[in-house]
C-alpha cells in the first residue's frame, strides 16, 4: 500500500464515520462539528484526486460559509439536547430499514454491473496527476463555455439574497 | 483507484443522508442530511471526471478532457449555497412561528 491509498482509506473511513456521528448524535451542535470533520474528509479526497480549486472551495463555501450559518442558526434557536424532538422507535427502525434497502439494492447494481460486463474493473481514477483541476484550467472553462451559466447562478443568488430576507423579516 | 471504491464510498455516504432524512425530526438535522447527499453526489461527480480524464491522459498529458465534471461541482455548490440561505431562513420562521424545530409542525401547511 503506498501513501495515496493508504490516506484513501483513512478519509473513507473518517468520511463514513462522521457521516454516522451526524445522525446519531443527539446534540445538534454536536451534529454541526461532525459535519464539518465530513466535509474536511471530502476535501482530502478532493485533494488526493488533484482537484484543487473544488478542495478549497468546498472549504471555505461549505465548512466555512454554510455550517458557520448553522451553528449560528442553531444558537439563536437556543437547541440543545433537551429540546430535541424524537421520533418514536418504529419509525426510526422503519426509516433505517429503508434507506438499507435503497444502500442494498444499488450496491447489487453496482456489482452486477462489475460482474458481468467487466468493463467497470478497467476504469481506473487518475489520482494526485493530471491538470483538469486546477484553477487555470477551470477558470478557462468557466468563462468560455460557461459563462451564461455563471451569470444566471448570479440572478440566482440575488433572487436568494431577497428570498431569505424577506422570508425572515419580521412583518 | 478503481472507480468503484468511490462510487461505493458516494453511496454509503448519500445512503446515511437518506437515513438521516428518515429517522430525525429535527428540522435542521434534516436539512444538513441533505447537503450530505449533496456532497456525495460531488465527489462522485469529481471521481467520474478523473475517471473520464485519466484514458484521455494516457494520450496526451496536457488534455482537459473531462473538466466540465469539476464545473458541474462548482455550479452545485453555488446551487447548494443559495439553497442554504433561503432553508435557513424559512427554519427561522418555522421557529418564530411554532416555538419548536419539529419537523410535523409542517403537517398544518396542508389545512
Amino acid at each position: 500500500m503506498n501513501l495515496i491509498q493508504i490516506l484513501f482509506w483513512f478519509l473513507t473511513g473518517l468520511a463514513l464515520f462522521s457521516a454516522l456521528m451526524v445522525i446519531l448524535s443527539k446534540n445538534p451542535v454536536h451534529s454541526v462539528l461532525w459535519l464539518i470533520v465530513v466535509f474536511f474528509a471530502i476535501s482530502g479526497h478532493y485533494i488526493l484526486l488533484n482537484a484543487q480549486f473544488l478542495a478549497i472551495v468546498n472549504l471555505i463555501v461549505y465548512a466555512g460559509a454554510i455550517m458557520v450559518l448553522f451553528l449560528f442558526v442553531i444558537m439563536l434557536l437556543n437547541l440543545n439536547k433537551e429540546t430535541e424532538p424524537q421520533k418514536n422507535v418504529w419509525m426510526k427502525l422503519a426509516g433505517t430499514i429503508a434507506g438499507g434497502c435503497f444502500l442494498l439494492s444499488v450496491c447489487n447494481v453496482i456489482y452486477n454491473a462489475q460482474v458481468t460486463t467487466l468493463e467497470l474493473n478497467k476504469k481506473t481514477v487518475l489520482m494526485g496527476e493530471g491538470n483538469i483541476g486546477l484553477i487555470e484550467n477551470l477558470g478557462k472553462k468557466l468563462f468560455t463555455d460557461y459563462v451564461i451559466p455563471f451569470e444566471i447562478s448570479s440572478v440566482l443568488f440575488l433572487s436568494a439574497m431577497v428570498g431569505a430576507v424577506v422570508i425572515a423579516k419580521k412583518d | 483507484m478503481p472507480v468503484q471504491y468511490y462510487i461505493y464510498l458516494a453511496l454509503a455516504l448519500f445512503s446515511i443522508g437518506i437515513i438521516g432524512v428518515l429517522t430525525r425530526r429535527n428540522t435542521i438535522i434534516v436539512f444538513m442530511c441533505i447537503e450530505l447527499m449533496l456532497n456525495a453526489v460531488n465527489l462522485l461527480l469529481v471521481a467520474f471526471s478523473k475517471m473520464h480524464h485519466h484514458a484521455a491522459y494516457l494520450q496526451n498529458k496536457a488534455s482537459v478532457v473531462g473538466s466540465e465534471g469539476q464545473l458541474f461541482v462548482f455550479f452545485i455548490m453555488v446551487v447548494a449555497a443559495a439553497e442554504v440561505s433561503v432553508g435557513l431562513a424559512i427554519i427561522v420562521m418555522l421557529y418564530r412561528n411554532t416555538h419548536s424545530v419539529d419537523i410535523n409542525f409542517l403537517n398544518r401547511l396542508k389545512n
